[in-house]
């Protein structure tokens, strides 16, 4: 399967097989003005499978949002043709505005304006927890 | 500006230095008669309290400052809508500090975000309680001389209890401590709290569901109410309720220095016949509770100068 190369923009790789999709969605990148390609059960010589998302364009990305779905993603910045910068995304410390907290006691419940902060508790079990209520994200 | 949200936000050397404050605050009171003068103090609850809101007032009152504030939602703004972020920052207009109680989990933590004077929180539903917990450290270090070496037993509710999980984190810190988990199956502590502060750090622990069994090796036993609105049946609830009762009777296998806590209020799990034992504690916590709620207060108002 051939994808044109970039020549301008981002390459989202060694994403989780299964988790593109999920990405793909999270990141807004249906209503993107660019082309977008998402390409599912890639060859890796890591992990078997992988996902790969190519952004035609260098748009802002959400790297928390990104290693909070699937830490261990790769994103290459692409200029001129040529990869520029290779950032290995991990768990972020702390995420605002991915995931709303589902605590019906939250403080965030009523007063739905307030940002909606996780922050890293477990790294080792990858959880996140409210940072008003506590609750799990 | 430091608040007091968690009992985390204060280090074990805060935790010494407000514990010799209250000591202190008990040997020579007129000390500390008039260091709040001209202070006020809002106390803004915004559910029902009687022995947290009187205890915070009294404790600024004996410091000589001033007490503003609202017992109750419906006489604040927050009836006609206001946010707790502004609530805050008009408050920080009137008031040298402020105590909060909300039943929204977090709505101190919106506070102290968003005012410009130090927030004290004063329990935010099931979350957070950190002045309760100062007051059983204040009582744990009269009655042990120490936070240290202690086997620390926990009964009753310990799902739900949250000064049952602030107590856990505050001893957690403290070298050679071990927890006595005694609870009904359904009111187990829950798995993050025992991830967070008990495996994480190497803490033994035990769990059972038996009270006379675990009695004659604590140095504390921490009782709590067994609560009937959190069990769907309501045999399992009298059934589990009368195993926790503590009498003068099951005492007797526990040691002379064994100190007897409960957050209060008690409903039926102490027995009043326990109330005359010297071993009992938790109306000398509640006394506690007043002088390390003064020692915050002062504690708090001299960093808000720095």
């Amino acid at each position: 399967m051939n994808i044109d190369p970039i020549r301008n923009g981002i390459v989202i790789d060694h994403i989780t097989a299964g988790k593109g999709i999920e990405l793909y969605r999270l990141l807004g990148l249906e209503s993107a003005d660019c082309s977008v390609a998402l390409i599912t059960n890639a060859a890796s010589t890591k992990t078997g499978r992988k996902d790969i998302i190519k952004i035609d364009e260098l748009i802002d990305l959400n790297t928390d949002l990104l290693g909070y779905v699937d830490p261990g993603v790769t994103v290459n910045i692409i200029r001129d043709g040529k990869t520029t910068e290779k950032r290995k995304i991990s768990l972020p410390e702390r995420f605002e505005g991915v995931i709303s907290c589902r605590n019906p006691r939250c403080i965030t419940s009523t007063e739905q304006e307030l940002p909606q902060v996780f922050r890293l508790a477990d790294p080792e079990n990858r959880v996140y927890r409210c940072i008003y209520c506590d609750s799990k994200a | 500006m430091r608040s007091l949200i968690r009992i985390s936000d204060l280090s074990c050397n805060d935790i010494d230095r407000l514990a010799d404050t209250a000591e202190d605050i008990i040997a020579s009171p007129e000390k500390y008669s008039h260091i709040c003068n001209g202070k006020k103090l809002a106390s803004l609850f915004f559910e029902p309290s009687t022995r947290t809101r009187l205890s915070f007032e009294a404790a600024m009152y004996e410091l000589g400052g001033q007490v503003i504030g609202f017992s109750e939602a419906q006489s604040s703004s927050s009836a006609k809508g206001e946010s707790v972020a502004d609530t805050a920052k008009v408050i920080s207009c009137y008031a040298d500090i402020i105590a909060m109680r909300h039943p929204k989990e977090g709505a101190p933590l919106v506070a102290a975000m968003n005012a410009s004077v130090p927030v004290i929180n004063a329990g935010d539903g099931g979350h957070n309680h950190p002045t309760q917990t100062l007051a059983d450290l204040l009582t744990i270090r009269r009655e042990k001389k120490t936070f240290s070496g202690l086997t620390v037993g926990l009964c009753g509710d310990l799902k739900f209890g949250r000064t049952v999980h602030s107590l856990i984190e505050a001893m957690s810190r403290y070298p050679g401590n071990r927890f006595v988990l005694i609870s009904p199956e359904e009111l187990k502590l829950p798995s993050y709290v025992k991830n967070d502060f008990l495996k994480k750090n190497g803490i033994p622990y035990m769990q059972t569901s038996d009270l006379d069994e675990a009695l004659p090796e604590l140095d504390i036993l921490y009782m709590t109410r067994v609560q009937k609105e959190r069990f769907f049946n309501e045999e399992d609830y009298l059934r589990l309720k009368d195993s926790y009762i503590l009498t003068p009777d099951k005492l007797r296998s526990a040691k002379d220095s064994l100190c007897i806590m409960h957050p209060l209020p008690r409903v039926n799990e102490i027995s009043t016949a326990v109330d005359s034992d010297p071993r009992a504690c938790y109306f000398r916590q509640v006394l506690n509770g007043k002088y390390m709620r003064m020692a915050l207060i002062k504690m708090l108002l001299e960093e808000a100068r720095i």
